[in-house]
């Protein structure tokens, strides 16, 4: 019995042995072949990273909803996506009135501090009453029923938005000021990207410090390593979900208007495929951990726009972005593999979960 | 054991209830006056002749749909009775995707009062869809498919009830390459499709007819319809330096690469095209200012091309839904419907009572045997795979990129017309 129960791990770390071989030798002999190539100049690459920095960083900001959610309720909060997407769409209705009176462009940093707070207000409001509506009656279910009722939210969610608005693109107006390139240390970067960059890692340091330093975020912390010591302390621990969720929908909020800046059009279903990638990113990092969806955003945004061209190649494959996700997907299952608590995932996680 | 007799028993059923109906379906029927190999349509007497669409009329590709719809419904009023029975519209959505069209398809295929049917909207419904309405031998007449391979010579016995009145877009994208080489002067142009048929379909044609010219390719690239960060590929693009992006793609990932290329470095002066999947005032909210002098190759719907019957269509169009048309293919549809209204009155007998029989066979052949058929998009007439196109193909330039603007011939101008 000893015997075989040896033979059996031998023979599947001997499987993922060879997994990991394979793909690192795919890997490697991709990105030597690209190189030999010689396609892209030094430029191009700086601007490869650079795209992908600024859309992981977008993800990055979806990510710590996801992982803030399930650090404390241990839940895949799949709305999250439509909660993005509800505090960018509203703050359309408020650039466009505000690019078509001139104001925009005359206060632009105004503006834009304007129209984040409305989105962040709007995602906060939308997650908060996801919670109280279909996550808080159901604290006590199994773990599945919440997950279900998650995917229902973000449906009503879509096709509010639809039945409301129709299911045409809005333009967003453009800052006359972000229009063009700054040079940084000589390479250029786009006036947005370098907006977008920015603003994320702000808001994200800023978040960090919030849940590390302050005793809201000490009892957050506290909540999310056991619900019910935290109540015995004294912690009120539905206020806490509460402010979870609100911290969360507001990060996201954000997010949507870095992502109206960058993609300048907006739609009902924008919030399927960021949330879907910002999920990837937070797992990616260590789900739970607020760092770890950071870099997971980022780790992610730079695969995906770097990847195809560094590793596909190189192989002669042809339209190699036509496959970005699936080399994004294909780390987030190597991670799965051979690190499950993800990047900076620790142990504990995987204990208590 | 009695369980295991009785999957046995329900396994041989279902066998004997296949062969029976397969042997149903190959010998041919016999239904009042008529014997068809694929069935029989009977019309009782004053009862309406049943016609389905499957288009796209929900969702964000709505318009193209509901375009040809209303070419439909202003045929049937121009038509008024077909072998003296009245006309009766029935149909269902596709969604612009695969699944959408085989739904839509098996609906209509359970429906053994329908006689023809006029769809799809996009050619990846079609790809899936035709083959479970022709196995049903219900014959159907697409306004708007135009991906080669519907009507390819190689396109296989279960596609045989299909035909379509757009133009094939072996048509569309040499007129596109010709404009490109010959009008544009360019020499260097890279691609881009999103992986459905129509636009991996016509992004390669105009790459073959490019090249074939003497132009050269610098890429051809792909996307996914739900990307929306192009600046990657963009640059891959530029690496190539291209003088001009032909990108036959629709609105949402069209839109996000118009507005994106000029950012990237080595793009600023390249030259844009897209093709009939954008030519829409969706796309210019979609693309915004960004839109501004770039180039669509679709069908000429101008009354200089297509003459004066174009203009009564126009005019009744504008009684009966109180706007100008929304996409670019309520002509084909409507010839569509007259094309199946001719054939119908060919095939179609009466017995003493008054009743209708129509062979559905005898209907298909009738419909691929149409020659020089008087329609509004041209004079039709069809070939043995399917295509009745008559096609004239312009190039359109963005001027204004205003949505209320929205006017194909003066804004987007007219610049080219394709050479016949």
């Amino acid at each position: 019995m000893a015997a075989g129960v040896a033979r059996r791990v031998n023979f599947v770390d001997a499987f993922l042995w060879a997994f990991r071989l394979v793909v690192v030798a795919v890997v490697v002999w991709g990105t030597v072949g690209t190189l030999r190539l010689g396609r892209y100049t030094g430029e191009q690459w700086v601007d490869f990273v650079i795209f992908g920095l600024a859309q992981g960083g977008i993800y990055a900001l979806i990510a710590l909803g996801y992982t803030m959610v399930y650090g404390i309720l241990r839940m895949i909060n799949f709305a999250h996506g439509e909660v993005f997407m509800s505090g960018a769409y509203t703050a359309y209705f408020v650039a466009a009135p505000l690019a078509a009176s001139g104001f925009l462009n005359r206060h632009p940093i105004l503006s834009l501090l304007l129209l984040v707070g409305v989105a962040a207000a709007v995602s906060l409001g939308v997650a908060v009453l996801v919670e109280r509506v279909a996550y808080r009656p159901l604290r006590r279910a199994p773990r599945l029923v919440p997950l279900i009722t998650a995917i229902g939210a973000s449906f009503f969610l879509q096709y509010a938005f639809r039945g409301l608005y129709g299911s045409g693109f809005k333009a967003y107006p453009e800052f006359e000021l972000f229009k063009g390139e700054w040079q940084v240390l000589g390479v250029g970067i786009l006036r947005t990207q370098a907006v977008v960059l920015v603003s994320a890692a702000v808001l994200m340091f800023s978040l960090y410090q919030f849940v590390m330093r302050t005793k809201v975020g000490k009892a957050m912390r506290a909540v999310s390593e056991d619900k019910d010591a935290a109540a015995l302390m004294g912690i009120d621990v539905d206020r806490i979900i509460v402010l979870t969720f609100a911290i969360g929908g507001a990060a996201a909020g954000a997010a949507g208007i870095l992502y109206a800046l960058v993609f300048k059009q907006v739609h009902f279903f924008m919030g399927f495929v960021p949330g879907i990638k910002a999920f990837t990113s937070a797992v990616l990092g260590g789900i739970g951990n607020i760092p770890g969806a950071m870099l997971g955003g980022l780790f992610l945004g730079v695969v995906e726009s770097v990847g195809p061209a560094l590793f596909l190649d190189g192989l002669g494959i042809p339209a190699p972005y036509q496959l970005k996700d699936v080399i994004a997907f294909t780390m987030l299952v190597m991670v799965l593999i051979f690190r499950p608590q993800g990047i900076l995932g620790e142990r504990l996680a995987a204990k208590r979960a | 054991m009695s369980k295991a007799r009785a999957i046995w028993a329900l396994l041989l059923g279902l066998l004997v209830a296949t062969g029976a109906w397969v042997a149903t379906e190959a010998a041919p029927v016999r239904m009042g006056p008529v014997t068809d190999d694929w069935g029989v349509v009977r019309v009782a007497r004053g009862q309406p002749i049943v016609i389905a669409y499957w288009l796209v009329v929900a969702g964000p590709d709505a318009s193209l749909g509901v375009d040809s719809r209303r070419g439909i419904e202003i045929a049937i009023d121009d038509k008024k009775t077909v072998a003296g029975h009245p006309v009766r519209l029935i149909g269902e959505d596709t969604g612009c995707n695969a699944e959408g069209g085989t739904t839509a398809a098996t609906k209509l295929a359970a429906n053994r009062q329908i006689v023809a049917a006029v769809g799809s909207s996009c050619s990846s419904e079609a790809v899936p869809g035709a083959p479970i309405l022709c196995k049903a031998g219900i014959v159907t007449v697409s306004p708007s498919n135009t991906a080669p391979k519907l009507t390819d010579p190689n396109r296989g016995p279960e596609y045989a009830c299909y035909l379509r009145t757009a133009h094939n877009d072996l048509v569309q994208g040499r007129a596109a390459a010709q404009f490109a080489y010959h009008v544009l002067g360019v020499r260097r142009a890279a691609t881009v499709h999103d992986g459905s048929p129509y636009a991996e379909g016509l992004a390669n044609v105009f790459a073959d007819v490019f090249k074939r010219l003497g132009g050269t390719i610098t890429s051809q690239e792909a996307v996914s319809p739900t990307d929306t960060d192009m600046r990657p590929v963009l640059t891959r693009i530029a690496a190539g330096k291209p003088d001009l992006i032909y990108y036959p793609i629709f609105i949402a990932a069209g839109g996000h690469i118009t507005r994106q290329a000029k950012e990237v470095a080595g793009l600023e002066r390249v030259k844009l095209m897209s093709a009939d999947g954008t030519f829409s005032p969706d796309f210019w909210k979609a693309a915004g200012e960004a839109a501004r002098g770039m180039y669509h190759s679709s069908p000429d719907l101008s009354v200089e091309a297509l003459g004066t019957k174009y203009q009564q269509f126009l005019d009744k169009h504008q009684k009966k839904y109180g706007e100008k048309p929304l996409s670019a293919f309520h002509a084909h549809a409507y010839d569509a419907a007259m094309m199946i209204f001719a054939a119908i009155e060919k095939v179609a007998k009466k017995d003493a009572q008054g009743n209708t029989y129509i062979g559905r066979k005898a209907l298909r052949d009738a419909l691929f045997a149409t020659r020089n058929f008087p329609g509004i998009t041209g004079t039709l007439t069809c070939n043995p795979y399917g295509d009745c196109a008559d096609p004239k193909i312009a190039v359109y330039q963005t001027i204004s990129a205003d949505p209320a603007k929205w006017n194909p011939g003066t804004d987007p101008k007219k610049v080219w017309s394709m050479k016949r």
